[in-house]
C-alpha cells in the first residue's frame, strides 16, 4: 500500500483546506426510528454553514437509521456528506460493499472509525465484528481508491474517490502515543483528523505543537473537534461519564459561574472563544463543530468564529 | 489451558430432575486446574444432586467419577461397561470433552454441567484471566508477547482506541487497556518502531471464521 497522501478527489471539503482556507464541518446523528425527514431537517438547519457534514454510524452503538443512507438524502439535498463508517458492525465485505455503493452516489469522504464497544448500546448482547479496525479500514478505502483494488486484489473497473478522515483522541491515555498513534493513521493513508471534543487547550496545544514537531500537519488536514456546552449538567457529564473526555475544573467553574438560564449561551460564547484561539494555532486546519442535538446552534458559531461565509471552490 | 466456570445448580437440577440415574463425571485436565469441573468438584455436585432428589422424596441414583481426560478416546472408555446403568452424564469436561461423550455414547444425553469460558492463566487462587482467542496464527512476536486479539475488547490490530483511561478499558475500570500494555512492553523491549507500523487485515480463515479446525500433524522431514 502506497504512502500518497495528497490524492486528489471530487470532495468539496478538501478543495476548501487544499486551497488554505479553514474547513468547517458539522454533524447530525441520525434518528432512532425510520424517518428521514429528521435527517432532512437537521442538515438544512447546518448545510449552508459547513463544507461537510458528519452522519453518524450507529453513534454509541445505538441502532440508528443508518448513516449511508442518510448521506444519500443529504447529498440529494444539494449538500456534502461524510460517510461515518465504524468497523464494530460489519466486515470487510459488508464496509466494502457499502463504500462502493456511497461512491455510485456521488459521496466523496469518509470518516473511518473503531467504534465504541457495543456494551454502550441498546444492543449489548450482540455480536461484535471488528474484522478490520479504523487503521485498516483507512488502508483499505486508499487500497480501493488508489489501486482501483478491493481487499481481495479484484480490480474495479470504476473505483470510489474518497476524501479520507480519521479521528484522534489527544486527550487518551497514554498521551505519549497518542501522536504516534496519528502518524500511523496518516502512514495507512488518513487525509483529514477530526479530533475528540476539545475542552483542554493547554494539553491540546501541547498535542498539536508535537503534531507539528513531526510535520503530520503538512501530511493531513487536522480539524479540531468542539462541542459546545449546553449546561453545567452536560459538562459535569462529559467529564465524569464520556470515555475519553478530559473537561478541566476551569470549564466547569466558568459555567457554574452564570445562572443556569444564562449557562448554554455561555457554552456558546466558550466555543466561539476557542475557534478564535485556534485560529492562531499552528497546524489547525478546520472545525468540527459537534453541538449535539442542538444543530440550530451551528450557524451562530460559524459566524462567531468568522467562518462564514463559506468559500467556493469549483 | 481451558477456563471453565461451573453451572448454576439449579440449571443442572432442571436437566435432571425427571431421571432416575446420573453420573458426574469430571475431567482430570484443564477443568480440575481452574476447580470447575475435576473429581473434587464432581464430588460436590453430585452429592448436592444426592440432597435434591432426597428432599423431593424422589428415587434417583447420583454417582461421580473423574477421567484423566475427556478429550482423548482412550480414557473415555473407560465408561464403556458403566454407561448403560445412567440414564443421562452430566459432563464436568470443557465442551470438547462433553461434545466427545455424546458422540461416543450416542444414545445418552450428556449434559454440560460447566460454562467453558476461555483459554487463560491462574492470575492467583480463585482467578482466571483469558490470555488466547486461538485465532490459528499467532502474532505475539510483533505485539510485545501481549494478544490484541484476546486483550483488546476490540480486538484491534492498531490500538489503542480512543477509549483507553489511565491504563483502562473503556468497557470497563476493571479490565487493562490491552494496548496500553503492548505500548509499555514494546518500550521496555526497545521496539517502539513497532508501534507506528500499521497492521494490514488479518486473515482470519485459521480462526473460526474459517469453518471448523482440523489439524493433521504433518511427517517431520528431519
Amino acid at each position: 500500500m502506497s504512502t500518497n497522501n495528497s490524492a486528489k478527489t471530487p470532495s468539496k471539503l478538501q478543495k476548501i483546506m487544499d486551497a488554505g482556507h479553514f474547513g468547517v464541518t458539522s454533524e447530525c446523528g441520525p434518528p432512532r426510528g425510520a424517518d428521514g425527514r429528521i435527517v432532512e431537517e437537521k442538515a438544512n438547519l447546518i448545510g449552508d454553514y459547513v463544507d461537510a457534514i458528519n452522519v453518524t454510524d450507529n453513534q454509541t452503538a445505538v441502532v440508528r437509521l443508518c448513516s449511508l443512507a442518510a448521506c444519500i438524502r443529504i447529498k440529494q439535498m444539494g449538500f456534502e456528506p461524510i460517510l461515518q463508517m465504524v468497523s464494530r458492525d460489519r466486515n470487510r465485505i459488508g464496509m466494502q460493499a457499502d463504500i462502493l455503493g456511497a461512491a455510485s452516489f456521488g459521496i466523496h469522504n469518509m470518516l473511518c472509525l473503531t467504534g465504541d464497544h457495543q456494551s454502550f448500546g441498546d444492543h449489548p448482547t450482540a455480536v461484535n465484528v471488528f474484522d478490520l479496525d479504523s487503521t485498516q479500514l483507512i488502508q483499505t478505502v486508499k487500497m480501493m481508491r488508489d489501486e482501483k483494488k478491493l481487499l481481495s486484489g479484484f480490480e474495479m473497473k470504476v473505483a470510489p474517490e474518497m476524501f479520507i478522515g480519521c479521528a484522534a483522541n489527544p486527550f487518551a491515555d497514554p498521551f505519549e502515543i497518542r501522536v504516534a498513534r496519528l502518524a500511523k493513521k496518516i502512514a495507512a493513508g488518513a487525509q483529514f483528523i477530526q479530533t475528540q471534543c476539545i475542552y483542554n487547550m493547554d494539553k491540546f496545544k501541547l498535542w498539536m505543537q508535537q503534531v507539528v514537531d513531526r510535520g503530520l500537519h503538512e501530511k493531513a488536514h487536522i480539524m479540531a473537534g468542539l462541542t459546545p456546552m449546553k449546561s453545567l449538567g452536560m459538562a459535569k457529564y462529559m467529564k465524569n461519564k464520556v470515555p475519553g473526555m478530559d473537561v478541566p475544573d476551569s470549564v466547569i467553574e466558568r459555567l457554574a459561574g452564570v445562572p443556569k438560564d444564562k449557562q448554554a449561551e455561555e457554552g456558546i460564547k466558550m466555543c466561539i472563544e476557542q475557534i478564535q484561539e485556534l485560529k492562531e494555532v499552528e497546524g489547525v486546519r478546520g472545525f468540527h463543530i459537534m453541538a449535539i442535538e442542538w444543530e440550530e446552534k451551528v450557524p451562530e458559531i460559524v459566524k462567531g468564529g468568522g467562518l462564514y461565509p463559506r468559500p467556493k471552490v469549483d | 489451558m481451558i477456563i471453565a466456570k461451573p453451572k448454576p445448580i439449579e440449571e443442572i437440577i432442571e436437566l435432571v430432575k425427571d431421571l432416575k440415574s446420573v453420573l458426574v463425571a469430571g475431567c482430570d485436565g484443564c477443568v480440575t486446574v481452574c476447580e470447575a469441573g475435576g473429581m473434587k468438584e464432581a464430588q460436590v455436585l453430585a452429592s448436592a444432586l444426592r440432597m435434591y432428589f432426597r428432599q423431593q422424596g424422589k428415587d434417583a441414583r447420583v454417582d461421580e467419577t473423574s477421567l484423566t481426560r475427556q478429550c482423548d478416546r482412550p480414557y473415555i472408555a473407560q465408561l464403556d461397561d458403566q454407561i448403560e446403568k445412567y440414564d443421562a452424564v452430566v459432563s464436568l469436561a470443557c465442551g470438547a470433552g462433553v461434545q466427545f461423550l455424546a458422540e461416543r455414547f450416542s444414545k445418552k444425553p450428556i449434559f454440560p454441567g460447566v460454562n467453558t469460558c476461555f483459554i487463560g492463566v491462574t492470575e492467583q487462587k480463585g482467578e482466571w484471566t483469558e490470555r488466547c482467542q486461538a485465532c490459528g496464527d499467532c502474532i505475539l512476536a510483533t505485539t510485545g508477547g501481549i494478544c490484541p486479539i484476546a486483550r483488546c475488547s476490540k480486538r484491534m490490530a492498531n490500538g489503542p482506541c480512543g477509549g483507553s483511561s489511565s491504563g483502562k478499558c473503556e468497557i470497563s475500570k476493571e479490565t487493562a487497556c490491552g494496548w496500553h500494555l503492548i505500548y509499555e512492553r514494546l518500550k521496555e523491549l526497545g521496539q517502539l518502531d513497532r508501534f507506528e507500523r500499521p497492521n494490514d487485515p488479518k486473515n482470519w480463515a485459521t480462526s473460526r471464521d474459517g469453518g471448523p479446525r482440523k489439524i493433521i500433524k504433518e511427517v517431520s522431514q528431519v
